[in-house]
């Protein structure tokens, strides 16, 4: 059996405008829209157009976070993941966590590709995916925008700042997605009702074998600075005298 | 005493000029100092560009011939045991540090501080998150290594050295993973400055409506010695190359000024440029987010504006 893994992560949708709680305590995430996300719906796209060509027989999707966290696995189990797991916590989990639980996962499930997206929108930390390939001790092909199987390997084209860097990794691996990669299907209204029927499994971290530990402690949040409100010119003309004011033409 | 150690990044001939901010970072810690360490399957001349960097108080090299290419299954085990003695391991945040900084960290079973922006104690740093809309403090645990990707935006370049630092050669034991190869790169090298340490760039966003239309851009940038970036959507629809990219997901800049033409300013866009000194947009829609954001605005139509810009900089003011 050929699995590809796809972690979800549930985040704060990318429309809603974030602001800091007046105690700096958070960011206000009570009554906010939650999506999947952005990444992750590229990796799960990825997933499922390599099981379409035959290259993989079930994508297996995972999230680990509160109990709300099921809508968004129901919401990939209706683009077309198979199967789902919640390992469920309220804990605050960190990367090198997340990693570790994935590990296992790739353990048990006998994972031959785990597709992440490159970083949550929320916590921007983009490390799960490499700490995963490190813990399992595979390959990574990092910020993905172009991904080819054959057979026991990946050729992936990479987005870096110098460019477009291809690789060729021996599988299994970890790969995570760039913007580039896809655009993801939308969800159709009967894929949704199929979707209920589909195994949607909660576990515990416990099960995994692993206690979230807080490494790195969050002290204080604060809003960041704001800029002072600049000025409007008319013209071409105001403009460029403006920046030669400034020093800068 | 903090022993900070960084990788430095480099192109086979000379190091990045990020890891010039790194030193900066790591010297903003207190009782620091600081070592970088060279990848190479030559490492000479690289070497030599790192020891010059003021505040660097010693380079270590280790030559290998997987490190032809920087890969960070090759480079992550040997940075790692490398790592032992040190309380730091920096690298900077570009797509090289953000692929290889968290391997490293798994295999050093730490957590990692991504895009460290300021430096309050050495356990204890800011760093940005929700695309920059918001800053936390973040406090690491007492004797555990504090493993980073520095926000090269964040901090000046260190300058030169008139001293060179000593560079020696490191032994480790531990072998490059070969389960990973270079198979190619391809890159619209320009003579243009580079975006990520570019003084000045002036942007383009779906409004440009073509490839060829960018050509304007290019032609102004060209004028007023600056980098030419871009919006996703202007990436995606093919009128600019991703590495141009700019914003949450693309490239995050501080230039002393960043000009956006036909950019409407969403959060994932103005992630990218909160740094730089001066913003000028120009966009015909007077709603236009940017606006919030622009210390010089102007309404107008960028193909009329962009070349009247140009003919008006030919001119003594
Ligand atoms: C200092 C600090 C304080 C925090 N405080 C809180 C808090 O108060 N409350 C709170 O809810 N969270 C909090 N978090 C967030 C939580 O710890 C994050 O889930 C964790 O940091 C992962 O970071 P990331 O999602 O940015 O990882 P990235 O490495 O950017 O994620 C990359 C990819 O990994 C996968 N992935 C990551 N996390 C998960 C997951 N949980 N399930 C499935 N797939 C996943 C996804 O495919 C994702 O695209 C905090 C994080 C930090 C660093
Ligand atoms: C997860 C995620 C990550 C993202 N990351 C990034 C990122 O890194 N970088 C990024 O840029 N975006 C990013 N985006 C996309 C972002 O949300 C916006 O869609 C994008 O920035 C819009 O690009 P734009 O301003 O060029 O296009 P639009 O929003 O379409 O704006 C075009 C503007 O041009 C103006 N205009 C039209 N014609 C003219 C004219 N002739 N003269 C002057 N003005 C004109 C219009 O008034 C409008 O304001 C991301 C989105 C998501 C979901």
């Amino acid at each position: 059996m050929k699995r590809i893994l796809v972690p979800i992560k549930r985040v704060v949708d990318y429309n809603v405008r974030i602001r800091v709680k007046p105690d700096g305590s958070g960011v206000i995430t009570d009554g906010v829209k939650m999506s999947i996300n952005p990444f992750d719906e590229i990796a799960l796209e990825e997933a499922l157009r390599i099981k379409e060509k035959g290259l993989a027989d079930e994508v297996l999707a995972v999230s680990i976070g509160p109990a709300d966290c099921q809508q968004q696995l129901r919401t990939a189990l209706a683009m077309g993941a198979d199967r789902a797991i919640l390992v469920q916590t309220d804990a605050v989990v960190e990367p090198l966590d997340v990693a570790r639980m994935l590990r296992t996962i790739c353990d048990r499930e006998s994972i031959f590709l785990a597709i992440l997206g490159k970083q949550a929108i929320d916590d921007d930390c983009s490390q799960t995916g490499q700490m995963l390939a490190a813990l399992w001790g595979r390959p990574q092909a990092t910020f993905a925008s172009k991904v080819e199987i054959d057979g026991a390997v990946a050729r992936v084209t990479r987005e870096v700042d110098a460019g477009l860097e291809t690789l060729e990794i021996d599988l299994p691996a970890v790969i995570t997605t760039d913007l580039r990669l896809n655009e993801p299907r939308y969800v159709k209204l009967p894929d949704i009702m199929k979707a209920k029927k589909k195994p949607l499994d909660t576990v515990d971290t416990a099960s995994l074998g692993v206690t979230p530990v807080e490494r790195l402690k969050a002290v204080k949040f604060d809003p960041p600075p704001q800029r002072t409100k600049g000025i409007m010119v008319k013209d071409a003309q105001e403009l460029v005298d403006a920046l030669r004011r400034k020093g800068l033409a | 005493m903090n022993r900070i150690l960084i990788v430095a990044e480099h192109d086979g001939a000379r190091v990045n000029p990020a890891i010039a901010k790194c030193v900066t970072c790591a010297r903003a810690i207190p009782d620091a100092e600081v070592t970088l360490a060279v990848f190479a399957a030559d490492p000479a001349t690289v070497a030599a560009s790192a020891a010059a960097i003021a505040g660097v108080d010693r380079v270590v090299t280790v030559t290998h011939a997987a490190h032809a290419n920087p890969l960070a299954a090759a480079i992550a085990p040997q940075l790692a045991e490398l790592a032992a003695g040190y309380s730091h391991v920096f690298g900077p945040s570009t797509t090289f540090g953000k692929d290889l900084m968290p391997r490293v960290a798994a295999l050093l079973d730490s957590a990692q501080v991504s895009d460290l922006m300021a430096v309050e104690s050495a356990t204890r740093f800011r760093r940005p998150i929700y695309a920059s809309n918001a800053i936390v403090t973040v406090e690491s645990s007492a004797g555990a290594k504090v493993v980073a990707t520095v926000r090269i935006a964040s901090f000046e370049a260190a300058g030169v050295s008139v001293a060179p630092a000593p560079i020696e050669a490191a032994v480790v034991s531990a072998a490059p993973d070969t389960h990973t190869r270079f198979v190619s790169v391809s890159s619209a090298r320009s003579d243009r400055p580079d975006l990520q340490t570019a003084a000045k760039v002036v942007s383009g966003g779906r409004a440009l409506a073509s490839a060829e239309n960018f050509g304007i851009l290019f032609k102004l940038a060209d004028k007023m010695g600056a980098a030419v970036g871009a919006s996703r959507a202007a990436v995606d629809a093919g009128y600019a190359a991703n590495d141009m990219q700019v914003g949450q997901t693309g490239k995050i800049i501080a230039p002393q000024l960043y000009l956006a033409f036909g950019i409407s300013g969403a959060i994932q866009h103005l992630t990218g440029i909160k740094d730089a000194r001066t913003i000028v947009a120009v966009n015909k829609d007077p709603e236009a987010p940017i606006f919030e954001v622009a210390d010089i605005g102007l309404v107008g139509d960028l193909f009329q504006v962009v070349p009247e810009i140009e003919r008006l900089l030919d001119r003594p003011g």
